[in-house]
């Protein structure tokens, strides 16, 4: 058994009196993939972020061995030396992480002359051959680029590639794949690991080792050989992967496997009316067009084109795509907020662009949305009953002042909250509080569709199931609708009856949930099947 | 599998499934809820500096406010052969207090104060007895502006005026002025930016090239062309300075309207139905004071500045209206008497500085990126 490459001996992480990460040890080897999974808060981050002595306000007790040598008590110049050459590490978003004034090809040069002390033009030749590796497209050409020119995926590609730039005996992987599209994340994850192989290949047992920080299990499973788990600052359980996934010890870890979304679904009665149904939707936006013509006239740009949805009572149906699919423009659509080019959006059977006033305003009503922040779908200056009882005052102007109250105190319950939060602000409750809040927002003018854009993104995966569930029961009691707007297909594999693949703007596939996903017909579909699941 | 099971950092307050739920009970038992704007106020009152400035501030200007009653040419209440007079509310003539003339009173006159002073009458006089407009004609002084001494306590100025009661009452119209000025101007600079904001596009583009043309004139050559014209005035300058003051401000409250209408929060109000009115009065305007709020010290002394500026350069209001930049323009001129220089502009240094600490302390209640702890103020 060869000794270990990073070893962390009781490191406890403070912030002022806050203590961040308890009393946590941790060993890497060699050429070793670990996992350190947690949800947010957990500290994991701060470990990662500590282990290269990157938190200048954080307090550090306990010992981070490397190779031998304790990085705690190194000098600000020595632990500059080892990172960026020994250790390396690539972060979450990868368009905030490069600098945007200079080129990619001049930010890893940059790394090389510093740290292995190559000529300009050697430096060069290196980097190209390392654009080449991590697979940008078109190398001679992304070298020169600046990082907003290329793509979410190519720019990860890019940081990896000056990660790797002076061959660092570990790599830190923070959450390198969360910003990323769905299908984007499966390619960086074998990415990584075709390079690790490569390294390995190369310098035998001696080779990288990676520590991946991540909350998406799917990915762990697919990653790592072990998996840490943290929870509140605390490592509760280590293993093997495979052993951890088939027995988790802890409760915790328990917990975190049993969150992958499972499927809820119960069929819809067979002869349930449409509720909601859209003709040929097309919906442009304009933009000026390039340099001084913009001053004349304008192109459009089609987000969404050709979508014939159908929503029958009591169903679900998803609508799945990645980022500028054109799924979130659907969602809006549908909810009246963006102008639609053409085509008609039909509720109850009544076409909604010529309602008169008066039903468009008992439409909004029963047609509700609930967004994917939640920390920015809540008005921060309004009361807890402000937020749910504004719609109330519009919709019910017959109700009185205590009918409100008790209406806003029943949906509250309704959605797991008490009646003590009613002169709350948003800023005292978590993500997931707030996501209950803005249900029950939609919830009390009893709609009697819902459309869910993105409903747990923005949230950890334990209480991502809990939304999910609050919102199946909430469909079984009151049948309401649900149009499930996400780029997760676990999500949307939990909720929905039917699914539409959306891909620049088009509906390439859809049907019954389940037959999709085990026979995706379109390759489109097919490769977000193959990498989410 | 449960539905609902609470877990760490998703506490969920409250049972649904305890059915003898009391809604009045847990309210009552409810912890008070401090509003973002409640914070800010907590934030602010624990900069000392920022709080006691605004306490001073506030107290110096209800002082003068009440100036009458300390600072008047007339007694507040005489005693006169078993009558009560009032000299304050009304004017008696000479004759009341047994002179010969049918004039107004003129309380310097030794003789009205000798009549005032005789056994079983009886007189009040304010702190200082001189209105800023009071020319006394039975002064001691063989010239003007005269030095501080028993009479006139910082002396006079070039015309004789008490320096004590031109700075007190120039105070008052230096603030009131200012007070005046950040409203309208606030008001004006958050309904123009918040139609541009909220509207956008073209309205946006149209506005904001009206205030792009409107804000290149030349103010100060405007002011200069106008006091040339017409008798400056009060008004007149209100109301110049008023037409350009909200420029500024509405770019800050159009940035931060462009910024919230895109939030999610508002869109969920448009999914409710609620109208544009509604939104903007009820959702973003709440959310879009900061700056607003932040800048309404600052916003505040440099109106008392160009006030003080324009009286300064000879533009301003003319005599006998009280004008501090009006006492600095005579100081210069006469530097001799150090008096009058030096008091006025003690008395603009204190007001500026206290408004620059209340901006200041307001600026770091604001700033959410300053955490309590960070500045060791205290707890919630």
């Amino acid at each position: 058994m060869s000794s270990p490459l990073l070893s962390l001996e009781n490191v406890s992480i403070s912030f002022g009196k806050k203590l961040v990460v308890d009393n946590l040890s941790l060993e890497i080897k060699p050429g070793e993939r670990l996992a350190l999974v947690g949800e947010s808060g957990s500290g994991k981050t701060v470990t990662a972020l500590s282990i290269l002595r990157l938190l200048s306000q954080a307090r550090i007790s306990g010992r981070i061995n490397f190779q031998g040598h304790d990085l705690v008590t190194k000098s600000e110049q020595e632990i500059r030396r080892i990172r960026g050459s020994e250790i390396a590490m690539i972060f979450q978003e990868p368009m905030s992480a490069l600098n945007p004034l200079f080129t990619i090809g001049n930010q890893i040069i940059e790394t090389l002359i510093l740290h292995e002390g190559l000529s300009h033009a050697d430096a060069r030749k290196k980097t190209l051959q390392l654009l080449i590796r991590t697979g940008i497209r078109d190398p001679e050409r992304g070298i020169d680029s600046y990082p907003h020119q290329l793509s979410g995926g190519q720019r990860q590609r890019a940081m990896i590639a000056m990660a790797l730039a002076c061959r660092p005996k570990l790599l830190i992987a923070d959450e390198p794949t969360t910003a990323l599209d769905m299908t984007i994340r499966a390619r960086i994850v074998k990415l990584l690991l075709d390079l690790q192989q490569e390294e390995i290949a190369r310098n035998g047992n001696e080779g990288m080792a990676i520590l991946m920080i991540t909350h998406d299990l799917n990915l762990v499973r697919k990653f790592a050989q072990r998996v840490a788990v943290m929870e509140h600052g605390k490592l509760v359980e280590t293993g093997e992967t495979e052993a951890i996934f088939a027995n988790p010890q802890h409760p915790y870890t328990v917990k975190l496997i049993n969150s992958i979304p499972v499927r809820r679904v119960e069929p819809v009665v067979d002869n349930a009316p449409v509720l909601l149904e859209s003709d040929k939707l097309r919906v442009e936006y304009y933009k000026p067009k390039q340099g001084w013509r913009g001053l004349f006239g304008k192109t459009s740009h089609v987000a969404l084109q050709g979508a014939d949805v159908v929503l029958r009572a009591g169903e679900t149906v998803g609508v799945v795509g990645e980022s500028g699919s054109g799924k979130s423009t659907l969602a809006q659509a549908i909810l009246d907020l963006i102008p639609v080019k053409s085509g008609d959006i039909y509720f109850d059977g009544a076409p909604i662009s010529r309602l008169s006033r008066r039903n468009h305003r008992a439409l909004r009503a029963s047609l509700q949305v609930v967004f994917q922040d939640p920390f920015g779908s809540l008005s921060p200056r309004q009361t807890i009953k402000q937020i749910v009882g504004e719609g109330l005052v519009l919709h019910f102007p017959d109700l009185d002042e205590d009918e409100q109250q008790t209406k806003i105190i029943d949906v509250l319950r309704e959605v797991g909250l008490s009646a003590s939060i009613l002169n709350s602000y948003p800023h005292e409750f978590s993500g997931g509080q707030r996501q209950r809040i803005a249900i029950a927002r939609a919830l009390v003018l009893s709609p009697r569709v819902v459309i869910l854009d993105e409903p747990t993104s923005a949230l950890d995966v334990s209480i991502q199931n809990q939304v999910l569930e609050l919102l199946v029961s909430l469909q079984k009691k009151y049948g309401l609708s649900y149009v499930l707007i996400s780029h997760d297909l676990t999500v949307i594999n939990a909720l929905a009856h039917r699914l539409y693949v959306l891909k620049d703007g088009e509906i390439v596939e859809s049907g019954d949930t389940e037959q999709v996903i085990a026979h995706p017909q379109h390759p489109y579909t097919q490769t977000l099947v193959s990498a989410s699941l | 599998m449960p539905t609902l099971n609470p877990t760490i950092g998703e506490a969920i307050v409250g049972t649904p499934a305890d059915k003898r739920f009391d809604p009045e009970e847990a309210l009552n038992r409810a912890p008070v809820h401090f509003s973002p704007s409640s914070r800010i106020w907590h934030r602010f009152k624990h900069n000392r500096l920022g709080y006691w400035s605004l306490i001073l501030f506030v107290s110096l200007y209800v002082f003068s406010l009440a100036g009458e009653l300390v600072s008047n040419d007339k007694p507040l209440v005489v005693y006169y052969d078993k009558h009560w007079y009032f000299p304050l509310f009304n004017d008696y003539r000479e004759a009341v207090f047994g002179g010969n003339l049918p004039i107004t009173a003129d309380y310097h006159d030794p003789f009205i104060q000798e009549q005032l002073k005789k056994p079983g009458n009886f007189a009040l006089y304010p702190l200082n007895p001189y209105y800023y407009d009071t020319l006394n004609y039975f002064s001691n002084a063989d010239h003007y502006p005269g030095a501080p001494d028993s009479e006139n306590f910082l002396g006079t100025d070039i015309a004789g005026y008490d320096i004590a009661a031109r700075l007190l009452y120039g105070f008052r119209v230096s603030v009131t002025f200012a007070l005046a000025l950040t409203l309208v101007g606030t008001v004006l600079g958050i309904v123009i930016g918040a139609i541009q904001g909220y509207f956008a596009g073209k309205v946006d583009m149209f506005t904001q090239r009206l205030i792009e043309i409107w804000g290149s004139m030349p103010e100060l050559y405007l002011l200069i062309i106008f006091a040339s014209i017409f008798e400056p005035n009060l008004i007149l300058i209100f109301l110049l300075l008023s037409l350009f003051g909200w420029i500024t401000l509405s770019d800050y409250v159009r940035a931060e309207f462009l910024r919230n209408r895109q939030l999610e929060y508002v869109k969920a109000a448009k999914a409710l139905g609620l109208s544009n009115l509604q939104i903007i009065w009820r959702h973003i305007l709440p959310n879009s004071l900061t700056p607003v709020i932040t800048f309404l010290p600052f916003r505040m002394s440099a109106a008392i500045m160009a006030l003080a500026s324009l009286d300064f350069l000879g533009m301003g209001v003319t005599a006998p209206t009280p004008s501090l930049g009006q006492l600095l323009l005579q100081g210069k001129a006469n530097l001799d008497a150090w008096w009058i220089a030096v008091s006025a502009f003690g008395v603009l240094v204190v007001t500026l500085l206290l408004l620059t600490f209340m901006g200041e302390a307001l600026r770091n209640a604001l700033d959410t990126r300053l955490t309590l702890s960070d500045k060791d103020q205290g707890s919630i």
